[in-house]
């Protein structure tokens, strides 16, 4: 494990009922470092990411094996608190999904729910901040009453990473931020992530092998839910070292 | 020039086969609006008489010997109203003649009397002119709902009576009003006096009762059952009986009310309370069939939107998830209600088919409802009755008829993009 890594997983098996989805993954993911989790569709990338802040509780039938630990502390140790957990790990999902409430109600939830504003003002600033960050602010703040739905796409997105990070979060989540978005707002997130990364640790899952060059420092290469290789990710697009790896890069399987 | 679309015979059909949909839909829309048309229009038809009056004008004599000045509420009033009508029509002397000549204004003429002196201390010592409610068979008569050409000895009221009445009409002394006293009276063996606020008031009092019951029960269950219940055998079982209650025949929950609300834990009998708690065993499942319906089309997006925040599941369903299903749910639970309105049938079983005069204080009192208010009518031997029937069918259809709006405007008030 290296000193620097925030998570870490070790020996992770995840099964839907009896269907094996993980098979044995170690990885460690550095703090303050963008991570991109890549793979062809079904080699279980989500359910990687989904297992770091425990969504994947919600399937009934889905159980995980092994440890993931954040900052050393088991994850799923029994006393851990899923909503603690996922207060310090956040997640952006595939389709920008804004709460149908207002852009300031969206940021604003979370720390409501999370008791970490004391005044109106406070709230004021932290849905401020949390917009800027999420490099939305100069666009809706005439409109912060305005409902978070009505906005394009992109900006929904960033809505919806604006709402993430308000909670102060040291992990962020991302599952394919971009596939439902145009190549303009994709650039504008993609941007966004690079700027975050200074704040939070980023784990994205991506299907655009560019993507994950562009934004990532580190890059996970999954195939049939094993982890084949990870390391720098210059090191994974420039010289893989395992075949498929090679293969999926050069745009062979996938 | 050749033809770049040619129509083949096989497209003709198809077209041929696309018009035939189309009338038969038309069609089948008509029969439906043509079935509405005609009992909506029976029922105005027939109901409409009854929301007028018939009134008769009368000189009493209030002088000092009918009336004591100090004590006038101690006035034999019902007498004086005898006394005029035999004043009016001196030629009636025979008891039978005399009796008849009675029966011109309704019973509660005495009252009407009592009401109009006491509020018109004036009045006292004069001849006073005095507006009567005429009796049913008088007032159906001037409505032209009874023929008055037919044998004498097949009408219910004889040529004598016919003439006074005429003459009355000749003289300007009968007016027709509109029936207010139809919606501040209680129930009554006079037609003329029978009003539908009892049953109004009864079947507003076994709605509230069925909506706070069933409501929150509903509501409370559905989103259990659909947010937090593991999905096994046994929640399986659960919903496949919740939609087995649905289909209940509505008596049966009568009879489960009599046997348990009556006998067992001794509530009151007709009573408001005990209606509404059977009715909310009706209407428990359709709301929570409805409720379930509009959680589930919530998108699970919105779920994992909230949950991945660190809401808790409770903060999740109930400030995001159950607030887009509100909608549906308040439709559904309207729907329930409005079925509950117009159900009769459990109602005669636990006893809300009372004859009730008062207007209910309370859910504990005896009370009846708007159907069976109309079943009781209908089954009334007096002619008059028949327009109240209807009438108090249009009562009830009215109040159907708010109730659905009010679901569309509760719809359109929350409905929500997601
Ligand atoms: N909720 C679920 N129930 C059952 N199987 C699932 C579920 N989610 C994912 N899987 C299975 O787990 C495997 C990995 O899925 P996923 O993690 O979504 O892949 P990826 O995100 O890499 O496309 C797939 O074979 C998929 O069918
Ligand atoms: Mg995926």
């Amino acid at each position: 494990m290296s000193k620097t890594a925030i998570i870490s997983a070790k020996d992770v098996n995840v099964f839907y009922g009896e269907k094996q989805a993980l098979d044995k993954i170690n990885l460690d993911i550095p703090e303050n470092k963008v991570t991109s989790l890549i793979g062809p569709s079904g080699c279980g990338k989500s359910t990687f990411l989904r297992s770091i802040n425990r969504m994947n509780d919600l399937v009934d039938i889905c159980r995980v094996e092994g440890s993931i630990t954040i900052k050393g502390q088991d994850i799923y140790a029994p006393e851990v608190d899923v909503v603690a957990l996922r207060a310090k790990v956040g997640m952006v999902f595939q389709k920008p999904n804004p709460f149908p409430k207002s852009i300031y109600e969206n940021v604003a939830y979370g720390p409501k729910i999370h008791g970490l504003a004391k005044s109106k003002t406070d709230m004021d600033e932290i849905v401020e901040w949390s917009l800027i960050k999420a490099g939305l602010w100069k666009e809706v703040k005439d409109r912060l009453d305005q409902p978070g739905t009505g906005l394009s796409g992109g900006q929904q997105q960033r809505l919806c990473i604006a709402r993430t990070i308000a909670v102060k979060p040291q992990v962020v989540l991302m599952d394919e931020p971009c596939s439902a978005l145009d190549p303009i707002a994709t650039a504008i997130i993609e941007e966004l992530i690079d700027e975050l990364r200074s704040n939070f640790t980023i784990v994205i899952v991506t299907h655009s092998m560019q993507q994950a060059a562009r934004v990532s420092q580190r890059t996970a290469f999954f195939h049939l839910g094993e982890l084949v290789e990870s390391g720098s990710t210059k090191t994974i697009f420039t010289s893989p070292e395992d075949e498929r790896t090679q293969n999926y890069i050069m745009g062979r399987i996938g | 020039m050749t033809d770049f679309i040619t129509p083949s015979t096989q497209l003709k059909s198809r077209k041929s086969a696309e018009q035939r949909f189309r009338w038969y839909g038309r069609g089948a829309i008509f029969v439906s609006l043509a079935f509405l048309v005609v009992m909506v229009g029976s029922i105005l038809y027939k109901g409409s008489g009854a929301f007028t009056t018939t009134d008769v004008a009368i000189v009493v004599d209030l002088g000092p010997d009918a009336v004591d000045p100090a004590n006038p509420q101690d006035a034999r009033f019902e007498k004086i109203v005898k006394d005029a009508l035999k004043a009016r029509f001196p030629e009636a002397t025979k008891r039978a003649d005399r009796r008849k000549l009675y029966g011109l204004v309704s019973n509660d003429a005495g009252f009407e009397l009592e009401r109009f002196v006491l509020a018109n201390p004036d009045a006292i010592g004069t001849q006073a002119r005095v507006w009567f409610r005429a009796s049913d068979d008088f007032d159906i008569l001037l409505k032209g709902t009874v023929d008055r050409d037919v044998d004498e000895s097949e009408r219910r009221l004889s040529d004598q009576e016919i003439g006074w009445i005429d003459r009355l009409v000749a003289d300007g002394d009968v007016k027709r009003g509109f029936n207010w006293s139809f919606f501040t009276n209680g129930d009554s063996r006079e037609p003329e006096l029978a009003g539908i606020l009892s049953a109004l008031v009864g079947s507003a009092l076994t709605l509230l009762v069925c909506f706070c019951f069933s409501f929150p029960v509903g509501i409370l269950a559905a989103i259990y059952l659909e947010e937090f219940a593991p999905k096994n055998r046994f929640s399986d079982i659960i919903e496949v009986n919740i939609n087995n209650l649905a289909a209940v025949p509505s008596i049966v929950f009568g009879l489960l009310g009599l046997s348990m609300l009556l006998n067992t834990f001794g509530m009151p009998r007709s009573s408001p309370l005990v209606g509404g708690l059977v009715l909310s065993l009706m209407t428990l499942p359709t709301i929570i069939i409805a409720a379930r319906a509009s959680l589930r089309a919530v998108p699970p997006s919105i779920r994992e939107a909230a949950l991945g925040m660190g809401a808790s599941p409770v903060q999740a369903t109930f400030h995001h998830v159950a607030p887009l299903a509100l909608p549906g749910i308040l439709t559904g639970t309207i729907v329930g209600m409005a079925q509950a309105l117009g159900e009769t049938a459990p109602l005669l079983m636990i006893g809300m088919v009372a004859f009730i005069v008062d207007v209910p204080q309370s859910i504990l009192e005896p009370a009846t409802a708007l159907p069976v208010q109309i079943f009781l009518w209908a089954d009334a031997p007096e002619r008059a009755f028949l327009e109240k029937t209807s009438a108090a069918i249009i009562v009830l259809l009215l109040s159907l008829i708010t109730m659905n709006l009010l679901a569309i405007v509760l719809r359109r008030r929350f409905e929500k993009r997601f």
